[in-house]
């Protein structure tokens, strides 16, 4: 069906790119897949990516989101998620003994900062037209110092055992916890997509706000529910950190993510200036990054070194999946075909012109 | 006249994937003519335009500009060899002057010599009798004058051929009058003149010579003068012109007693539309008449809400109802089909199935989406009943052409079943063929029971359309019409005549 080949288009290059980096890691060591059993659970290249990137990939599915509908970026979602395990943490430490209880109550105060915290920049955007980039700019540059107020003290520890089963594993469940988190969060989205008009609305507000407000639909109302859904996946991006860390660093924690978030997001073939998404490719595009930060430490480049190899990397990636290079390899393809073609019917030598990189305009 | 051939095209052919653009057509230019170019949208007129100005390059055929051959690969090539092109979009900076705009780009080497650019800027408009300063700011222009000044731009370098893509869309009657006397003014120089519109009125006032396409193909070059204006429509149609004569609207029963559908009292807007009162029965047409800017749009606007209502109020079926957004005027089953097709109509990267759901959706709520197989059996069946013209209803909506675009729009209304459905403009900028399965449709529906506001540009249209006119002017209501044999003159007058009318 065209209609399924059409929706997988735009997953050929995070595809590819991840296809690229398997084989780059192949070549370095053929062991790259192997999984071993340490403790009951299982550990590798692989689960450790699919542990390394479970933040990443809530956070880039909020950023799906909110660029989908305000034609932005918010860039305060690392700073968010300090404040809100800030508060869970300040929650379960508080608490005279650490009983299952405490922790979900802990996460149920956390989410509802991240909602908080959502509202605050979707009141912004939404109702004061600010830029979201700028919006957010308040709670990226105060963030942390919010955090730190809450915490009360620099890095408290979470010594208890919950916490740590949730950073690490449950003993008896082979899967990281993390992984297992994240599999849960992308489940209870898929389930929100299938139950609600989510991806019709953002798409139309994202698209064109006025057609959107003439056939029903508030454009205010949308854009501010996608940063309350980028506030919640804050919290929970934030409850696995501070989690995983086993303690709340307000400096460190999650630093610069929105980074990796919104390169997440244009990896998976999403225009950063709104309109139709794909979470899916998001999600591909965030374990993509992980893999590529695993890939560069297994190659042994220097750690100082690393992001200048990312950074070309990313440039490489961005000009071949920009729409001048696309349009360009549409062109070349069809060319090859149509002289495929003439080639079949006459079988004489085809010519295949000059090519000309015009873009063609749509009506 | 000169009747020396400065541009001629022959045998050419452009194929789009899956689509025959052009199918060798021919093309001749004389030098001082101006030259219509008609054809329903997909005649392939713009391709046409496009190989000229070396947008696209032909598949096959021969270009020959003053007996040379000629190859443009890009636009640049053909400005340089003197054809410029203006679009029916104007495609200046609206916060830079006048001059600017005019030779913005031209400058050879970093350094502008803002002197010598306003005095040239100030020869070039008087001598074109544009009625413009050098230095005063575009946007403090008038359209039509922004219009002149894009021709300005394109004819200054030693031009010989000047492509003007519906030019006149946008601009009100008396506008087009000052633009084709700067047609005229260019022809008496030699340029030759390549004119597209929609409108056949001014095809007859100024052109000398009419090619038409239809489907690709050339179907022939005529003397204007000489040939009718049916003969032209039919050669532009094919056969469907039997319709447009056969169309018989529908008178609805009205009497005193009955409830309008819709009543609005007081109404007025942020558009700034003075208060007016305005009802309409069940199974009614009427129309806003107007020129442009005489709030005709304004009042469409203000009853769906569209703009920010500031007063008045609102009954349905003598029901006093609040309608304060959009979403509550769909609700009480009132439609809009907004004049902007690509501003307020379509959701352009979105497909068909999802842009002939959307308001329907919106309807059913944010909780209970269609499932996909539902929302299939939606776009079907109104593909097939309007007769939408797309490879899928898994297309994107901005791929079609102008006319299937609307009738998505339409089906998007359609398919919500409203009492009154509000039409801005449905017509401007469709192929003709279109227009008329449009005002069919209209018809049909009133015949239904619905209540339909059609608002259009062309007089004509809205009566053969409306049972009842209602006549605007400077933003108030001036006059009421009825009757099944108004002719266009009856409009005028009353426009003409202005508030002591009615």
């Amino acid at each position: 069906m065209s209609t399924m080949k059409k929706s997988f288009s735009h997953l050929v290059l995070p595809l590819s790119v991840m296809a690229l980096l398997i084989i780059i890691n192949l070549v370095k060591g053929a062991d790259y897949f192997r999984i071993t059993m340490v403790n009951g659970a299982l550990y590798g290249n692989i689960p450790n990516i699919l542990f390394g990137a479970s933040e990443l990939v809530i956070l880039s599915i909020g950023m799906t989101l909110v660029t989908a509908s305000s034609r932005g970026q918010d860039i305060s979602i690392g700073e968010s998620a300090t404040i809100t395990s800030a508060i869970f943490v300040q929650y379960v430490l508080q608490a005279s003994e650490v009983t299952p209880l405490t922790i979900v109550v802990a996460f149920l105060l956390s989410c509802v900062g991240g909602l908080v915290l959502g509202a605050f920049n979707g009141t912004l955007v939404s109702i004061f037209k600010v830029q979201p980039m700028v919006a957010s700019l308040i709670l990226f540059t105060g963030g942390r110092s919010i955090a730190f107020m809450i915490d009360g003290k620099l890095s408290p520890i979470l010594a208890n055992d919950i916490s740590n089963k949730i950073g690490t594993v449950i003993p008896g469940i082979p899967i990281q916890t993390p992984i297992i988190l994240t599999v849960v969060f992308i489940v209870l989205i898929a389930v929100v997509f299938k139950t609600t008009n989510l991806r019709l609305y953002v798409e139309t507000v994202g698209i064109n706000p006025n057609a959107a407000r003439l056939n029903g639909i508030n454009p205010k109302k949308i854009i501010f529910l996608t940063f309350l859904i980028m506030g919640f996946c804050s919290a929970v991006a934030g409850f696995i950190a501070v989690n995983k860390a086993g303690r709340h660093d307000s400096v460190n924690l999650l630093k610069l993510i929105m980074m990796d978030a919104i390169l997440a997001v244009a990896i998976g073939g999403n225009s950063l200036g709104g309109g139709k998404f794909s979470i899916t490719g998001s999600i591909i595009g965030a374990y993509t990054i992980e893999m590529l930060n695993r890939t560069l430490l297994r190659l042994e480049i220097e750690p100082a070194m690393i992001k200048v190899f990312k950074a070309i990397f990313i440039i490489i990636l961005m000009v071949v999946a920009s729409p001048v290079a696309r349009a360009y390899f549409t062109k070349v393809l069809d060319k090859v075909r149509s002289s495929n073609k003439r080639k079949e019917s006459i079988p004489k030598d085809a010519h295949i012109p000059t090519t000309n990189i015009a873009v063609k305009k749509e009506e | 006249m000169l009747s020396e051939i400065i541009l001629e095209m022959k045998d050419i052919s452009k194929s789009f994937p899956g689509v025959k653009a052009l199918d060798s057509v021919d093309f001749k230019l004389r030098k001082g003519e101006i030259h219509a170019l008609m054809g329903e949208n997909g005649a392939g007129k713009s391709t046409l335009i496009k190989i000229i100005t070396g947008v696209y390059e032909k598949d096959a055929g021969l270009i020959t500009l003053q007996g040379e051959p000629i190859h443009f690969k890009t636009p640049q090539e053909a400005q340089d060899k003197g054809i410029g092109t203006v679009y029916q979009e104007i495609m200046l900076c609206s916060n830079l002057t006048v001059a600017e705009n005019m030779f913005i780009g031209r400058s050879h080497g970093p350094v502008v010599n803002w002197k010598q650019m306003n005095e040239k800027a100030e020869q070039l408009l008087a001598s074109l009798g544009i009625p413009a300063s050098p230095m005063q700011e575009l946007s403090s222009c008038s359209l039509a004058v922004q219009q002149m000044i894009a021709i300005a731009r394109a004819v200054d370098m030693d031009c010989k051929i000047l492509i003007l893509d519906e030019p006149t869309s946008s601009l009100d009657e008396d506008e087009v009058h000052k633009l084709f006397e700067l047609m005229r003014e260019l022809k008496d120089r030699g340029v030759g003149i390549i004119f597209i519109t929609h409108f056949l009125e001014q095809v007859y006032e100024i052109s000398d010579r009419t090619t038409v396409l239809r489907n690709g193909k050339l179907v022939g070059e005529y003397e204007t003068a000489s040939l009718p204006q049916i003969e032209l429509i039919s050669k532009m149609l094919g056969n469907v012109l039997e319709d447009i004569t056969k169309l018989k609207k529908h008178e609805p029963v009205v009497t005193d007693t009955s409830v309008p559908v819709f009543e609005g009292i007081g109404l007025s807007s942020v558009a700034g539309v003075r208060p007016f009162n305005f009802a309409i029965q069940k199974g009614e047409v009427n129309g806003f008449a107007g020129l442009l800017g005489s709030g005709r749009s304004e009042s469409a606007r203000a009853i769906f809400t569209a703009d920010k209502v500031t007063g008045g109020e609102v009954k349905m079926k003598g029901k006093r109802v609040k309608i304060k957004t959009p979403l509550h005027a769909i609700k009480q089953g009132i439609g809009y089909l907004p004049e902007d097709r690509k501003g307020d109509g379509i959701i352009a990267d979105l497909s068909v199935r999802d842009n002939i759901i959307l308001t329907l959706q919106v309807l059913k709520g944010f909780f209970k989406p269609f499932s996909l197989k539902q929302a299939e059996e939606f776009a079907d069946d109104y593909i097939e009943k309007l007769n939408i013209k797309t490879p899928t209803a898994n297309t994107p909506i901005r791929s079609l052409s102008g006319g299937n675009q609307q009738k998505v729009i339409l089906a998007r209304w359609l398919l919500t079943h409203p009492e009154y459905l509000i039409l801005d403009e449905p017509t401007r900028g469709i192929d003709v063929g279109t227009k008329v399965e449009i005002q069919k449709l209209v018809i049909q529906l009133a015949n239904e029971g619905m209540s339909v506001t059609f608002i259009s540009s062309e007089i004509g249209e809205m009566i053969r359309t409306c049972s009842r006119l209602i006549v605007m002017k400077d933003r108030e209501i001036v006059g009421e019409l009825r009757g099944t044999d108004l002719t266009e003159n009856d409009v005028m007058n009353v426009i003409a005549k202005g508030g002591r009318n009615a």
